[in-house]
């Protein structure tokens, strides 16, 4: 082994200032910063100061990981060991141990990244065959009574959107169409669900939705039976998959997205029994005023009616006619009495020519009336001797007897 | 307006019940009807506003579950 010199140039370094100085290296080297590195998890460590350690190896290597609390707790994949993964983040040296690990800020099931290319090429291939054009969009009614549900029968999903028209809108019938939503089963399933609602119940909107999950777990509403069911669904479609950062491609095809179920179920019923009760009490208060309203216009009907009648009373032209006919009678009376007088002149005047006319005024002149038997004796051939005569004279009668014929 | 017979007020669903109401109501403020005709109709509205105030009151959420072709109860987990 060579000696080695006393003034020999080489450079000495404190491990501090070496460490510190490789730290700079690889936190300088743009190539191991904001990296993504494949590999299966194993000795998974999470303390409860929330931070997770593990080691991500494969074949013939291992590294050191570590993701701290504020990253740790946005996770939703439960890791295990033995897992696949995908870690994102960058590289640096804990100093105190010596030791150069990556410092992760996420990370997701491995394949993920291949699942969004076939997302992307998936939406691509959808929306080149029109299905997420806006026009295709139908409108959500406001205010539905039938609503269908497809979901899983046993998660929170269901339970909140339950929750959720219970108090806003307990009027509704709901019709639920039970799905697995994750799986190899689901897809087929949902699919079927939604075409058996859209033939058999014909609901006035469908509920599609799905409480949170990965993005492997939401993969069923990604596939292409379950976007083109959407589609195709002649009953308006709102989609509530995952949470609010979630998008599916059932989403785009839906005529509405919600960020959660419980907000696609808000969206189902957007006027609340609340509201229809104000409404109600409106109605009817407007039904209440327009009978007074229209009692006040029959009362101003019936007044003008009276007046009227007033003025038309057959009683007003009995009064007219009452005092026509004393007037009437008036003027009849004095006619009257002037013809009686006229009359009466007339009959004087008859009279007094009759008296001229009178056998009896000849009386007075000396002349008498000689009867037998009633019957005037104008002849002496009338009589016989012996026959019993009556004579008149002015001023009375008396018997007379012939006695020798002339 | 009622070309068939009028439908037993207790058998009216909330919307028919609340339509007919709309209509009583339209055609009681144009006013134009019969006094006689038009209290018909108010009775009828206050019956259907009542039948409405029932069924909000009463409402409970029905849900069902599609098995098959037909329909069931449907009970929820608690």
């Amino acid at each position: 082994m060579e000696q080695l010199s006393l003034f020999d140039a080489s450079p000495r370094w404190t491990v501090t200032d070496l460490t510190r100085h490789l730290r700079q290296l690889l936190e300088g080297d743009t190539a191991l910063q904001g990296v993504w590195v494949q590999g299966e998890i194993s000795n998974l460590s999470r303390p409860s100061s929330g931070h997770i350690y593990f080691t991500l190896k494969d074949s013939s290597a291992s590294l050191r990981c570590v993701m701290w609390k504020t990253e740790a707790v946005r996770l939703r994949v439960g890791l295990q060991d033995g897992m696949a993964i995908e870690v994102h983040g960058n590289l640096g040296i804990y100093e105190i141990a010596g030791q150069y690990q990556l410092y992760a800020d996420s990370l997701r099931p491995l394949g993920e990244g291949a699942l969004f290319q076939e997302f992307l090429r998936l939406k691509a291939m959808l929306e080149a065959d029109g299905l997420f054009d806006v026009t295709r969009k139908r409108l959500i009614p406001n205010s539905p009574r039938r609503i269908g549900i497809v979901t899983s029968p046993t998660g929170a999903a269901l339970r909140d959107m339950l929750n959720t028209l219970r108090r806003r809108m307990p009027l509704a019938d709901v019709t639920l169409a039970p799905v697995p939503v994750q799986g190899d089963e689901a897809p087929p399933a949902i699919q079927a669900a939604l075409r058996n609602l859209n033939r058999i119940i014909v609901p006035d909107v469908i509920l599609l939705a799905r409480g949170g999950g990965s993005i492997e777990d939401l993969w069923a509403f990604n596939d292409e039976r379950v976007v083109r069911a959407v589609s195709e669904s002649q009953v308006p479609v709102i989609t509530g998959v995952g949470h609010e950062t979630d998008f599916t491609l059932a989403d785009f095809a839906a005529d509405l997205r919600a960020p959660t179920p419980t907000a696609a179920a808000e969206l189902a019923s957007s006027i609340t029994v609340m509201e229809l009760r104000q409404t109600l009490e409106e109605l009817a208060r407007i039904l209440g005023g327009s009978m007074g309203v229209l009692f006040e216009r029959q009362h101003n009907l019936l007044e003008g009616f009276q007046s009227g009648l007033r003025f038309y009373s057959p009683i007003r032209r009995v009064q007219t006619e009452r005092q026509r006919l004393d007037e009437l009678n008036r003027r009849g009376n004095t006619t009257q009495a002037y013809r009686l007088e006229l009359t009466a002149a007339r009959l004087k005047g008859l009279e007094n020519r009759l008296t001229a006319l009178s056998p009896l005024a000849v009386l007075q002149r000396g002349y008498a009336v000689v009867t037998k038997n009633k019957r005037i004796v104008t002849s002496k051939a009338q009589v016989q001797d012996g026959d019993a005569l009556r004579v008149r004279l002015r001023d009375g009668e008396f018997d007379a007897r012939v006695s020798g014929d002339g | 307006m009622a070309k068939n017979e009028p439908k037993p007020i207790d058998g009216l669903t909330y919307e028919e019940a609340f339509a007919k109401l709309e209509t009583i109501v339209a055609a009681l403020e144009t006013g134009d009807r019969p006094l006689e005709e038009s209290m018909t109709l108010f009775e009828r509205g206050q019956a259907l506003t009542k039948r409405c105030a029932e069924l909000l009151d009463k409402a409970e959420l029905k849900v069902q579950v599609l098995v098959g072709e037909s329909l069931e109860d449907f009970k929820e987990n608690p």
